[in-house]
């Protein structure tokens, strides 16, 4: 496992709770939480949602946003465009749920190969490089967001 | 006649609609067989009596890069359940991108008795027909098969080095970032990618999904599919030509369409591709 020093502890739980898992448990775990996922409320975002949110690489269609929040961490929100991206939805209520509300230093700290951790390594390079792409769009987003309260 | 039929292709017989799959779900002829990118999908819920082939864990060699031997094909194929008179029926996501790579593979060990559903699994969802969880398991078979062929189908570098030096064709089937080299790969993977961006040298851009109509993920007719790849890239069914991508997946739905749709008989796929390519040392790289 990657280090995972300074990371959201909801995080690490959840990364501990898959490693745990045999492939098939996983997988109905991930088809599950794909379940529960729910877009970006329209308050924060509507569409067309603009191109900077998009995340690169991500074939389903990913949009990430970010909502401050008063405690000067991030609420993260998610929409995924493709209704085959089921993948895409349960990887948006796993950060949603260990990242949203952390403090930004711990959501900056989040290794690049979390997604792996999760889905296993058998996740083909394509899948893997949209995957981490929301990640890597939820990372930005708190540094800019620590950049802005340090100026 | 069909409206498959009906679009022009050489070999329209290599496509089946989503309404004859429907209509076939319990020949014991045939098999369905979904392969996808996503690893969530199959068991998420499939066409009913499908069974799952996973490009990575069914297809590739778990050791070396390269594709499954002659003994693993055969468990693989005994495993689900097929003889060599048996139909497979591929469909899956990414309008049929991994459905066409698993056609590919199968066709290097001569099952070529195989069709794709026209549309995949986006036009099934779309027409709301029956999908459920239960994975099926039949009978294990005795499945017998020659060695791998990588004659007719498949090119490796050497092959596309003299491929390159006579002049011949290469269609790139990457996103226009990829082939201008802007994109090599996502910061912190570099084994997503290769130390040299552009494209092998004279290999014309036809990123794959233009093959597809975007709206239900089925094959465009074969007139406008000629004006893409005659028209667009001076591709001819004369020609030799060689498509690669980044691994071989994409390449192998473009090798499908020059193949089997356009007919043209000299279409090889070069899985090695520009993560092969790129990292290479010494050869032609055009920007």
């Amino acid at each position: 496992m990657p280090d995972y020093t300074g990371v959201p502890q909801m995080l690490i739980d959840t990364v501990q709770m898959f490693s745990a898992m045999d492939r098939s448990e996983r997988i109905q775990t991930l088809i599950d939480l794909g379940t529960k996922f729910k877009p970006v409320p329209a308050e924060i975002a509507t569409q067309p949602y603009p191109e900077s949110q998009r995340v690169p690489h991500c074939e389903s269609e990913a949009f990430v946003f970010a909502e401050p929040l008063n405690d000067g961490s991030l609420k993260f929100h998610f929409d995924v465009l493709n209704p085959q991206g089921i993948s895409a939805k349960a990887t948006a209520v796993i950060l949603d749920r260990a990242l949203s509300g952390a403090p930004l230093d711990q959501v900056i700290a989040v290794p690049a190969d979390v997604i792996y951790d999760i889905f296993g390594r058998e996740l083909s390079m394509g899948k893997n490089m949209g995957l981490t792409g929301m990640v890597n769009m939820c990372k930005a987003a708190a540094a800019q967001q620590r950049d802005r309260a340090a100026s | 006649m069909s409206e498959i039929q009906e679009r022009g292709y050489s070999h329209p017989e290599a496509l089946v609609s989503t309404e004859w799959v429907a209509q076939h779900l319990n020949d014991p002829k045939i098999r369905i067989i979904e392969s996808n990118e996503d690893p969530l999908l199959y068991p998420s819920g499939h066409i009913p009596g499908a069974v799952e082939v996973d490009w990575t864990r069914d297809l590739n060699d778990q050791l070396r890069r390269d594709y499954l031997g002659k003994v693993e094909f055969e468990a693989l194929m005994s495993r689900i359940g097929v003889t060599p008179d048996t139909l497979l029926v591929l469909y899956g996501d990414k309008s049929n991108w991994w459905a066409t790579y698993a056609f590919w593979v199968f066709n290097l060990f001569g099952h070529t008795k195989a069709v794709v559903m026209d549309g995949g699994r986006l036009k099934w969802e779309q027409e709301h027909r029956p999908m459920n969880r239960e994975v099926p398991h039949f009978p294990v078979t005795d499945y017998s098969a020659p060695d791998r062929n990588d004659e007719v189908n498949r090119i490796f570098r050497d092959g596309v080095l003299h491929h390159v030096r006579e002049g011949k064709k290469l269609v790139d089937v990457r996103s226009r970032e990829e082939y201008s080299g802007e994109k090599l790969h996502m910061e912190g993977y570099p084994n997503e990618g290769a130390l040299r961006g552009g494209h092998i040298p004279g290999a014309k851009s036809i990123p794959w999904s233009r093959a597809i109509n975007p709206q239900d993920g089925t094959f465009r007719p074969a007139a406008e599919l000629r004006e893409i790849y005659g028209v667009g890239a001076g591709l001819s069914p004369e020609d030799e030509i060689v498509a690669y991508c980044r691994i071989g997946e994409r390449s192998s739905h473009t090798w499908f369409v020059l193949k089997y749709l356009l007919g043209y008989p000299k279409v090889r796929n070069y899985d090695g591709s520009w993560t092969e390519w790129g990292n290479l040392v010494g050869v032609p790289i055009e920007k």
